[in-house]
This record gives C-alpha cells, sequence and structure tokens, in this order.
C-alpha cells in the first residue's frame, strides 16, 4: 500500500514511530496528483513547494517532539477558505486572482497543529451547486466513474480524499455541500453544528447556513479533524463559546440501546432501488449493534428545500455584492461610466448558477416581496427546527439517506434547476435547523456508485455522530473500498 | 393662505470610540488614505463584524439622555446599495428592531419651550469618502472612515421653523458632547444633519410632499437651507404648482437648494437581518449601570445655573453650551462667590479672547485661579474695571498672574485718601473755569474732573474715591 492511501490517523502513528516522514508521505501524496489529477481535476490550485517546505517543518518539529496529532498530514482545503498569498478563488472568474491578505481561522488551525496544506480544491462556483460543475474551472470528475459528477459543491475535497489526492479535506457545507459529495464519493463528511466552527475567512455564501466541515475516509480522521476546527472563535460572532470534547473518545463507545429516529417525511419519497437497499442495510446493521428504531415525523420537512431556496439566495445576494470590480478581483476591461464597470464585470464575473440565485435572492428581498418570501422562510425555518427538537425528545440520532440517487451523469441535470435542486432535498433541512449531520458510505449502486447514509444528531452532539459512524465502520468495509483509476 | 412647515431631522453623530464599529482599526481622523483599514472594514472576501462593545455603550446613553426606550431585544440589519465608498456594498445598520425609540428633547427657542420628538436612535457603519480629481474624470477612494461607528438620531416631523430646527441641533449637539461620544464637529463631518421638509396650510393635519435636504454642514447653513426650501415651496404653492418629491443639496455659496435626484428612482435597500452578527440583548443591569454614569445634561445644568447662581437664563444657556465652560464657570465661582461677575467677564472678555485665538476653553491660557483672583482684585478696589481689561489681555497672552502683571506694570489702583485729595485739588485749582461753570450748575463737568485725575494717574485712580472726593471738594467752593 503507498503511504497516500493510508488514513490520518494510520499515517500519524506512523509518523510517531518513525517508520515515514512527513515529506514522504506529502511526496507520495503530490505524486499522486501528478498521475491521477488530470482525469479528475479535484484541484483549482495545488502549491507543492510549499507543501514540501510544510511537511520539512513539520519533520522538524515531529523530532523536536513538538508533534501535535495531525503534525505532518497532507490536506486540501476547498477553494473558499482564504490563506494568505495563495489564490482562493471560490471557482469563480470574479475572483479568479484574489490572494487573501489574510488567514481565514481554520487555516490558521490547520498551521498551528502543523499540518501540511497542499493547495485549493475544486468546488461548484461561490459553493452554489450540487455536482462541482458550475465551477469557473470546470467539472471535478468522479473518481469511481469519470462520467459522473462528483457531488457538489466541496466535489474537489471528496474526489480527492476518495482518489488519494489528498489524506483528508475541509468541505463546507450550507445545503448539502459536504456530505453530497462525501456520499456520491464513498468517504465520510461532517457538517458540524453552526457555530461549532468558525467561518472567519470563509468566503461566505449564505452566512446562516454556511458551516465548514471535514472530509475523510473514516470517522477516526473525521474525529481527528474536528479536534482541530471545533472552537469558539472571536472573530466570528456566530461562533458559540462553549466546551468542545476531545471527539477521538467517542470511536470506542458501543452504541448499544441507542435510539435512531426514522422520519416518514424522508423515506416516503425514496424513489430508487438501490438507495432504499442501502438504508435497509444499514437499518440491519444498526439493529445488530443492539440499537433500536422509532418512526417519528418531521411536519415542515416538505417545505425546506423551498425555505432554504429564499433565504440562501437572499443572504448571497447581498454577500456578493462586494465583488464590483473596484477593489480586488476581476473588472471588466471595456465599460463607460462606473455603473457600466459594475454591470459588465459582475456580468462577465459571475457563473449562471451564481447570477440566478442573485436575482432570486434580490428579488425576495425587495420591498412589497420580503414578508411573502424572506420572512416567511425565515418562520418554516423556525418550525423545522422545531421539529427536529421535538424528535430529538424521542431519539439520539435520525438516519436518513443523503441524496435520493446515486451520483449522475456530468450534464444530466446542469439545464434543470430544479432537478439539481432537489439532489439537495435530505441534506438541507439539516442546515436549516443547524444540526449536525454526517455522512458515511452505506453500500454501492448496482452499477458500482458509492451511496451513502446520513446520520443526524442534536445540537453540539458532533460526538454521537462519531460514536455512530465508528460503530457503523467497524461493521462494514464499504468506507475501505478505493475506487480503481 | 397661511402656511406652516412640517421639519423631521436626521443627525449622523460619529462616535468616539477608540476603535471601529465592528473591527479594530482605529478612527483616528487625518491619517494617509486607506492606512486604517483591514480586511474586515475593507470588505474582504470572507471577513466577518464583530461590534465593538463601547459603541453599544455610548448609544444606550444617548438614548438614555434623550427619554428613548431601550429595545433589550434589537438587531442589525444590512443596508444594500452599491457606491464605491461602501466595499461590501451593503452597510450594517438598524432596520426593524432598533436598539431605541420614542424619545424627546426639549428646546427652547423665541416661541418658548417646546418637546420634540424622536422616532429612533440606532447604530450604523459609515462609509468611506470619495476624492473626486478636478483634472480627469477618475475618482479616489479613501476607507479611513468606514466602518466607523455612527448612530442615527432620526427626529418626528415635530418642527415648525428653521429656528426650532437649530435649536433642536445645537441640543443633540450639546448633549453628544457632553455625554462624550461624540466631538459634534459639523465642518468635519463628525455631526451630519439631513432634512425632510414640507409645507402646508395652517390648521392643515395632511403632510404636504416633502423633499430631503442635504450638505448643510453648520447651524447656520441648515437654518439658511431651511428658510430657503420653505420660502421655495409656499411660493410654488400660492402660484398653483406642485412639489415634486426629491432630494436637494443646499448650496452654500448661494444660500440656495437645487434639486439632487428624484425619488423616482427610490433606492429599494433590501434590509434583511445580517446573519454575521447575532441579535443583541442589552441587559437592564447594563442599562441601569449606564443610566448611573450618566452626567449632569445641559438642561439640567442650565436650571441648576440659573436657581443655584441667579444668573439670567440667557447667561446659564451661554455657559453650558459645553461642559468644558460650565466647569470653568463654576471653579471660578467656587473661589470668587460673585456669579453674575464671573458670568459677565466669561462671556465678553474670555470668549472674545477665545474666540479670536480659536482656543477652546480646554486650552484657555487662563486658569479658573488665575480668572478668580483678578475679579476679586477688581471687587477688591485694587484695580480699576479698565485696568483689569488690561491686565487680562495680558495674562491670556503670557499665562501669567494678575498680581504679577500689576505689580511689572504698577498698576495697583490708588486708593490713598491723602494722595487722591492732593491730586483734586490740583486739578480743580488748574481748571477754575470749568469750576466756575460747574457752580453755576454745569453739574455734568463731573466727567470732566474725573478724567482729569485719572489723566493724572494714569487711570490708577480708585474711581469711586475720586468721585466722592470730587463731589467733596468742590462742595466746599
Amino acid at each position: 500500500m503507498a503511504l497516500y492511501e493510508y488514513t490520518a490517523g494510520r499515517l500519524a502513528e506512523m509518523l510517531r514511530t518513525k517508520e515515514t516522514s512527513s515529506v514522504e508521505i506529502t511526496r507520495s501524496v503530490l505524486e499522486r496528483i501528478d498521475a491521477v489529477e488530470e482525469k479528475l481535476r479535484c484541484y483549482v490550485t495545488v502549491s507543492p513547494e510549499e507543501a514540501v517546505k510544510m511537511a520539512e517543518e513539520a519533520d522538524r518539529r515531529l523530532a523536536a517532539g513538538d508533534g501535535k496529532p495531525l503534525t505532518g498530514i497532507p490536506i486540501a482545503i476547498k477553494d473558499n477558505m482564504c490563506w494568505k498569498g495563495h489564490r482562493t478563488t471560490c471557482a469563480s472568474k470574479i475572483l479568479h486572482n484574489f490572494h487573501p491578505p489574510y488567514d481565514s481561522t481554520v487555516v490558521r488551525l490547520l498551521k498551528e497543529e502543523g499540518i501540511v496544506i497542499l493547495g485549493s480544491a475544486n468546488m461548484d462556483e461561490f459553493a452554489m451547486g450540487s455536482s462541482t460543475e458550475t465551477s469557473h474551472w470546470g467539472p471535478t470528475r468522479n473518481p469511481w466513474n469519470v462520467e459522473m459528477i462528483p457531488g457538489g459543491s466541496s466535489g474537489g475535497s471528496a474526489a480527492a480524499v476518495a482518489a488519494g489526492e489528498a489524506v483528508v479535506t475541509l468541505g463546507s457545507d450550507t445545503g448539502g455541500s459536504i456530505r453530497l459529495p462525501a456520499a456520491f464519493c464513498g468517504v465520510s463528511g461532517m457538517k458540524p453544528t453552526y457555530g461549532a466552527v468558525s467561518r472567519y475567512g470563509l468566503v461566505a455564501y449564505a452566512s446562516s447556513l454556511d458551516q465548514i466541515g471535514p472530509i475523510a475516509r473514516d470517522a477516526r480522521d473525521i474525529a481527528l479533524l474536528l479536534n482541530i476546527i471545533c472552537g469558539h472563535d472571536p472573530k466570528d460572532s456566530t461562533s458559540v463559546p462553549r466546551d468542545y470534547p476531545n471527539f477521538s473518545n467517542s470511536l470506542d463507545k458501543p452504541v448499544k440501546g441507542m435510539k435512531i429516529g426514522l422520519p416518514r417525511e424522508f423515506f416516503d419519497k425514496l424513489e430508487d432501488p438501490d438507495v432504499n437497499r442501502v438504508m435497509k442495510d444499514a437499518r440491519q446493521i444498526y439493529r445488530s449493534l443492539g440499537v433500536s428504531f422509532v418512526d417519528l415525523s418531521l411536519p415542515h420537512l416538505d417545505y425546506a428545500l423551498a425555505a432554504y431556496y429564499i433565504i440562501a439566495p437572499s443572504e448571497a445576494s447581498s454577500n456578493l455584492a462586494r465583488y464590483d470590480g473596484v477593489k480586488y478581483g476581476f473588472r471588466a476591461e471595456n465599460f463607460d461610466g462606473m455603473i457600466d464597470m459594475y454591470c459588465r464585470s459582475r456580468a462577465e464575473g459571475f457563473g449562471a448558477e451564481v447570477k440566478r440565485r442573485i436575482m432570486l435572492g434580490t428579488y425576495a428581498l425587495s420591498s412589497g416581496y420580503y414578508d411573502a418570501y424572506y420572512l416567511k422562510a425565515a418562520k418554516i425555518r423556525t418550525l423545522i427546527t422545531n421539529d427536529f427538537r421535538k424528535a430529538f425528545e424521542e431519539c439520539d440520532a435520525i438516519l436518513c439517506p443523503t441524496a435520493p440517487s446515486p451520483p449522475f451523469r456530468i450534464g444530466e441535470k446542469m439545464d434543470d434547476p430544479i432537478q439539481m435542486y432537489l439532489t439537495d432535498v435530505f441534506t438541507i433541512p439539516v442546515n436549516m435547523a443547524g444540526l449536525p449531520g454526517m455522512a458515511i458510505p452505506g453500500g454501492f449502486s448496482s452499477d458500482g456508485l458509492p451511496i451513502g447514509i446520513q446520520l443526524v444528531a442534536s445540537h453540539f452532539e458532533e460526538a454521537r455522530l462519531v460514536q455512530l459512524s465508528s460503530a457503523f465502520q467497524k461493521e462494514t468495509d464499504h468506507h475501505l473500498k478505493r475506487p480503481s483509476l | 393662505m397661511d402656511y406652516e412647515a412640517v421639519i423631521g431631522l436626521e443627525i449622523h453623530a460619529q462616535l468616539l470610540t477608540d476603535s471601529k464599529a465592528f473591527c479594530s482599526c482605529t478612527t483616528r481622523f487625518g491619517a494617509e488614505p486607506n492606512s486604517n483599514t483591514c480586511p474586515i472594514c475593507l470588505g474582504m472576501p470572507g471577513v466577518l463584524p464583530v461590534l465593538n462593545r463601547k459603541a453599544l455603550e455610548f448609544t444606550v446613553k444617548m438614548a438614555l439622555a434623550c427619554n428613548c426606550r431601550i429595545n433589550e431585544f434589537n438587531r442589525f440589519a444590512r443596508k444594500n446599495y452599491y457606491y464605491p465608498d461602501l466595499p461590501k456594498n451593503y452597510q450594517i445598520s438598524q432596520y426593524e428592531l432598533p436598539i431605541s425609540e420614542n424619545g424627546f428633547v426639549e428646546i427652547e427657542t423665541s416661541q418658548g419651550k417646546r418637546r420634540i420628538g424622536l422616532t429612533r436612535i440606532h447604530m450604523e457603519e459609515d462609509a468611506g469618502k470619495l476624492i473626486h480629481d478636478e483634472t480627469k474624470p477618475v475618482s479616489y477612494v479613501d476607507l479611513n472612515r468606514t466602518g466607523v461607528p455612527l448612530i442615527e438620531i432620526v427626529s418626528e416631523p415635530d418642527i415648525r421653523s428653521p429656528e426650532e430646527a437649530g435649536a433642536f441641533l445645537r441640543e443633540l449637539r450639546a448633549v453628544l458632547v457632553y455625554l462624550g461620544i461624540c466631538d459634534g464637529n459639523m465642518e468635519e463631518g463628525s455631526f451630519r444633519c439631513d432634512a425632510n421638509v414640507s409645507v402646508r396650510p395652517k390648521g392643515e393635519q395632511a403632510l404636504g410632499i416633502k423633499t430631503e435636504l442635504k450638505n448643510m454642514n453648520s447651524f447656520r447653513f441648515v437654518e439658511r437651507g431651511l428658510q430657503f426650501e420653505i420660502d421655495r415651496q409656499i411660493e410654488l404653492l400660492k402660484a398653483g404648482e406642485r412639489i415634486v418629491q426629491e432630494t436637494r443639496l443646499f448650496d452654500s455659496a448661494t444660500g440656495t437648494t437645487a434639486s439632487m435626484r428624484s425619488k423616482e428612482y427610490a433606492h429599494d435597500y433590501r434590509y434583511f437581518p445580517d446573519p454575521d452578527l447575532l441579535p443583541i440583548r442589552v441587559e437592564p443591569a447594563l442599562v441601569e449601570r449606564l443610566r448611573s454614569e450618566l452626567p449632569e445634561l445641559p438642561t439640567e445644568k442650565k436650571l441648576r445655573f440659573v436657581n443655584e447662581f441667579g444668573i439670567p437664563a440667557y447667561d446659564a444657556g451661554v455657559l453650558t453650551a459645553s461642559r468644558e465652560l460650565a466647569l470653568y464657570f463654576e471653579e471660578t465661582v467656587k473661589l470668587f462667590p460673585k456669579p453674575k461677575m464671573v458670568s459677565n467677564w466669561i462671556m465678553t472678555e474670555l470668549m472674545r479672547r477665545l474666540k479670536g485665538e480659536e482656543h477652546g476653553i480646554d486650552s484657555c491660557p487662563i486658569s479658573a485661579e488665575q480668572l478668580a483672583a483678578l475679579l476679586r482684585l477688581v471687587d477688591e478696589g485694587s484695580i480699576s474695571g479698565k485696568i483689569a481689561k488690561t491686565v487680562f489681555d495680558e495674562m491670556f497672552d503670557t499665562g501669567k498672574d494678575s498680581s504679577a502683571i500689576i505689580e511689572e506694570k504698577g498698576l495697583v489702583q490708588i486708593s490713598d485718601q491723602g494722595e487722591l485729595v492732593e491730586i483734586a485739588r490740583k486739578v480743580l485749582e488748574d481748571n477754575p473755569s470749568e469750576v466756575e461753570k460747574y457752580l453755576e450748575g454745569k453739574t455734568k463737568l463731573m466727567g470732566f474732573f474725573v478724567g482729569q485725575v485719572m489723566k493724572v494717574t494714569q487711570g490708577k485712580a480708585n474711581p469711586a474715591m475720586v468721585n466722592q472726593i470730587l463731589m467733596e471738594e468742590l462742595k466746599k467752593r
């Protein structure tokens, strides 16, 4: 087995026992990138020299006994996390040349840990999409079948982990953007509770929904990354000050006696036979581990998608107003006066999906429509949150699909936004309620494409998700399977 | 037909916090363009705002001083519009649920006392500045001011005349300055005022069509701009024309207003709650602490000055216009307890010099102790009032004590009875014809004799004594 194939947890052990070095690991991953990147396009920017330098520094730290749990492990970050001096484009033409003058809080935390940052992973433009096809840099391909999309918007981050182009990665999740690509690429991904990870330096799509989280090969690596990134940040007013546990402590806790809720609204509409089978298998495994099930109802779930497509575009229309060609990023070459400069820079700098959402949001916030759209959507959001709150009085976690189908073909849904939006029907409610949700590999379709299951817990119960997914992965080997490339 | 004006004012006051509203950049004025900036106030991708607690406390203080209700639960909203001086292309402000509402301030004009209602006082951030190149079609952006905390004070349409508007503004400014939360400088723009003005026939309840006036950067300009606009609107109505709802700019050179843009293109600011900032809970305990920290406010102080010192309301008004001046007055009175005399000296001599040299009272070269000492000398009769003024000017120029100046220049008043009698007799002897005329009844000549004595003594003779002595000497003849 090559070094790039190991989990971060295993590599960390090997570093501690001096079986290998960070430079060796990093070079192995960089070689893998060289070998398969052209096929997959997981990255927007790779910085190999910088990565090796960081690895050398990590080796020095390790040699000096100054290492932390993940010192020396190579990671890729999503291209919407500011990394000082390194191009951060959000996969958009409008930021194609933007080099942030500051580090996002997550990048600072990674640097402090001594993690090796390989580069920035591809994504849907401004994280708007479910397939990584809206990227200005072109689509990322699913490592299990390059004709297929990897899911989105953190498609580059998920595909990179699946293909060995990174050991672990960070993604961001506004409506499913970590969990969907994790499921479609056969890896594990968690969206933590809103407020658990600082958003400072994460280029905003929809501020009240965006949350950074880890993508990795197993629950153990997810826990290791959560240990680094969860925490209060005074630079983010929505970051919650509290004590976060050592998530690794939950890996080996038995799940016997736990109660899992099965909301009927999630299963009623499930048509895909492969997804149905995988969900049934998952229930079987948990039952064998001594978990019991409760049927429950989340009555307002049906409105989640519609409300999301009011709230997220509304916030986006305001968040993306700053890209105007004045201060940084793309500016149209020919224009006639200031207003025309704004118009042309934005018309040429943004892609179609981003423009669609800016227009949706602008409309929803307009005078005379605000009450009917934004305000109503905000009320639905409260109702959904209350539904979940009630549900968690009856169960410890919820089990549901991550997506209604296995990965689809590149181009298949690009002309049909509604069909594309429906891909996120099972993940969006979790963001609307600010809950932690985790996707883990649950099996494969008849065509050999990965299918994920999703676990959802109450606010700040990430440890319970780690516990449940770790237990699942001890009983199954879906997460150990690798695509042949 | 008689018309009346209906005026509402919107005031923006920059808060005197050390750092900006949502980042830690300094708010200091006058630095190199764009030097007091950071990724947050520059609106870089991914940055987030964190509220400056001082800005919140200052706003609560102002709200309390203006009798507002504090909304325990309030929140920030985004006001969306595109302009190059606004890096995020939205301004963090408050819309629904501002921090305070429903206040009032009392004003006093020639028409008497009136209460002007306040709709709200809320927090927001300032925008940057555009500097336009006069020679080519280029504008430069300076973002030093971007993110400086502001409060917006919105009055009810309760104001009926430019005079009332002026009084209202002065009162608000005095309160802000008293609280130490704004320097109140209209010329530099740390205290700005826009006005909404309409006119209607007297007795009519419905409001007329209003115009919005901008660019009035002094109290005088506010009054002049409003007067011009009121007259303009009344003339239009009298001529049977309609008023166009629009924004008009005041031109201080001509004293007129001119249309800037029509409200037909009214901005839709698409306000919505700012998702980057949590709703704010203003704890009642905080409100009570801030209330207990409120200083004596101008109106209270003015009333106390009238009652405690027995000075006229006008004097009290002038003396309490600034907290420092009021303090100076009080300190002087403490050392020299003749309030009216102190007030006269401050309002005439001191203010004349301060204005001339553009000193604030805080950099006055004459301390309260020094002024009290000078006045005591006058009161005791050691120097005449006239000499005192000379001494005062010398004190102002040099910062020296009055006693030192008097000694240096030999200005001590001659109050020696024997010496003065001698001088008086000499003067009468030297002017026999005037004495004769005086004795014939031309008593006005007394002034002439006094003047002669003063001339001989170079003004140092005690005037009261001189009068007395001359009277007695003339009686003897």
